[in-house]
């Protein structure tokens, strides 16, 4: 039932309102480069948007604004939802690395953004074990990272960006530096975990296949200076899976997105 | 990952049941032999050197007052062991108290440093000059200004030791993995949070390896500042001992007190060893055993 009005609601998740907005942002770094020129991007709820392009186009650069890591040289994030006040804002960060800690066994490392809010052991051990459990790592809590394969790193990364439910899960190329079959297998993960949970997500990709797989919409961003060249709905419907991958419409789609792609690059210095 | 552990367990099955094959064979007899051969062959060495010495004593005729041949040597070592273990006590404790303020201290004056630019900037000089300046320049004014022997000789092996575990420990305490450090102030750690959770585990490794090398220089810095101390005419450890023994020609004594000095060095480095591997074992490269 849950599911089904889930899928409703993504049919258009433009209708949704914003969760985070970024009002003509840029960023020039102090050695000069413009990362990202006058950026204007609505996230709404409930979307699952692949934010693709070139290196340098500033795909990294824009998701680390939302986090407020980096703030905008001019422009500004809106949070539409959520207080005035508000110091931290409720997402989470995946790496493109799995950026565990080595030496904390992987209980620990799940644990540790609720252990930052200081919530003890005992009390986050309940989330802690469910968090692991949606990414099917229970059993691997007591093991220490290095006991873990490059997925399994991965896996419990995620789990680390759930276990704090947060509104907006920000990824960052998570998938780039896994073999093709384990990406694929995260891939199809992540999006049971979206459809069940309706989190929305902003995903960093260089991939053409790998944002048309997961996302009902893409960014696509040009370099030098960083722009949105094209923000193109992917209307497939979820849930999607391997014969999605391997359907004309998937294909279809893929030609489209490469497509803008390449004008995207053309339009650039063909680097 | 029901996957990946039937996979595992049919790769066990699979090893137990298939006969290993000549190459393998080998490989493993050369393991087995590294494994006996790295505790016998320095034993063998060792006894051998021991041995030589021995027969270039008796072979030369070298009169006990200018080499005096191992029999003699262990025999004192026996002989005077109630004097000599009476220095060794008080040069322990000297070495030890040192090291044990040199890691308080360096451990302490490294997150100090990493807390405030403006620290670090203003009192590194001061590090780096009582580092740079010979102990056995400093060691008489310090002789000289403080009453109490003990207390100086402490003083004298601290400013040896703790420089290694002062710059380990800050390299160490800013090396800590740029994205972990992103994701602290992601979810808002606070300044505390981030020493204990993020840059002190990061900074235990460099730590370790710092107080290997503060716990060979803290019983040098012992042994030096015994010597000037000594020099002056007070004082019982080690040092004494060998000054002593120099004054009066005992060549055996001094070799005794010797073989004591380096027993306890390489003692303190098998106790770092030991300590650092502990603490590393589950998680540090250094600690891991490679299958080949």
């Amino acid at each position: 039932m849950t599911a089904m009005v889930q899928t409703k609601m993504l049919k258009d998740p433009a209708a949704s309102p914003a969760i985070v907005s970024l009002k003509g942002v840029s960023k020039t770094f102090s050695n000069g480069t413009v990362a990202l020129n006058n950026l204007s991007l609505d996230i709404h709820e409930g979307e699952f948007v692949s934010l693709l392009g070139p290196s340098g186009c500033g795909k990294s650069t824009a998701l680390r604004i939302i986090t407020s890591l980096t703030s905008p040289t001019s422009g500004r994030v809106e949070w539409p939802q959520e207080e005035t006040k508000q110091k931290e804002h409720e997402l989470s960060f995946v790496f493109q690395e799995p950026t565990l800690m080595p030496w904390a066994p992987v209980f620990a490392n799940v644990w540790l953004p609720l252990r930052l809010k200081g919530i003890s052991k005992r009390d986050a051990h309940d989330r802690v074990m469910e968090a692991l459990e949606m990414v099917g790592l229970a059993q691997f809590s007591k093991s220490y990272p290095r006991e873990l394969s490059g997925g399994m790193k991965m896996r419990v990364s995620i789990a680390r960006a759930l276990v704090t439910k947060p509104k907006l899960l920000l990824m960052d190329e998570p998938f780039a530096a896994l073999d093709e079959i384990t990406r694929f297998k995260l891939n199809n993960d992540l999006l049971n975990l979206w459809e069940t949970f309706g989190w929305t997500v902003v995903f960093v990709t260089h991939s053409v296949f790998e944002s048309v797989y997961l996302s009902n919409r893409i960014v696509v961003m040009a370099a030098r200076p960083g722009r949105v060249v094209n923000d193109m709905p992917i209307d497939a419907p979820y849930p999607r899976d391997e014969k999605f991958r391997t359907s004309p419409v998937y294909s279809g789609f893929c030609r489209e997105v490469s497509e803008a792609l390449h004008a995207a690059m053309d339009a650039g210095d063909h680097l | 990952m029901t996957v990946a552990i039937t996979g595992k367990a049919v790769q066990a099955e699979e090893a137990a049941s298939v006969p290993l094959d000549a190459e393998e064979l080998k490989r493993a007899r050369a393991a087995r032999v590294e494994a006996i051969g790295k505790w016998v062959v320095p034993i063998v060495i060792t006894i051998v050197t021991i041995w030589l010495w021995d027969r270039v004593c008796a072979w030369n005729e070298i009169p006990h007052y200018i080499l005096p041949d191992p029999a003699l040597v262990y025999g004192t070592l026996i002989e005077d062991w109630p004097i000599l273990a009476g220095a060794l006590v008080n040069t322990l404790k000297i070495t030890f108290g040192a090291l044990a303020i040199a890691t308080v201290g360096g451990l302490g004056l490294a997150i100090l440093f990493t807390q405030s630019k403006w620290i670090e900037i203003s009192f590194l000089p001061f590090a780096v000059i009582l580092q740079v300046t010979p102990i056995i320049s400093i060691a008489p004014l310090i002789l000289i200004y403080v009453d109490s022997l003990s207390v100086s000789l402490l003083i004298c092996a601290w400013i040896v030791a703790f420089f290694p575990i002062l710059s380990n420990t800050v390299m160490g305490l800013n090396s800590a993995d740029h994205n972990l450090q992103n994701l602290f102030k992601l979810y808002g750690a606070n300044r505390w949070q981030t020493l204990l959770h993020l840059r002190l585990p990061s900074a235990m490794p460099y730590f370790l390896s710092g107080l290997k090398i503060a716990g060979g220089l803290s019983l040098i810095g012992a042994i030096v500042a015994e010597f000037v101390a000594g020099s002056a005419g007070s004082g019982s450890g080690l040092a004494n001992q060998i000054l002593e023994s120099s004054y009066r020609l005992n060549m055996p004594r001094m070799f005794a007190t010797l073989q004591l000095i380096s027993l306890t060095g390489i003692l303190i480095y098998l106790t770092m060893n030991l300590i650092s591997h502990l603490v590393l074992r589950k998680w540090h490269e250094s600690a891991l055993k490679r299958e080949v």
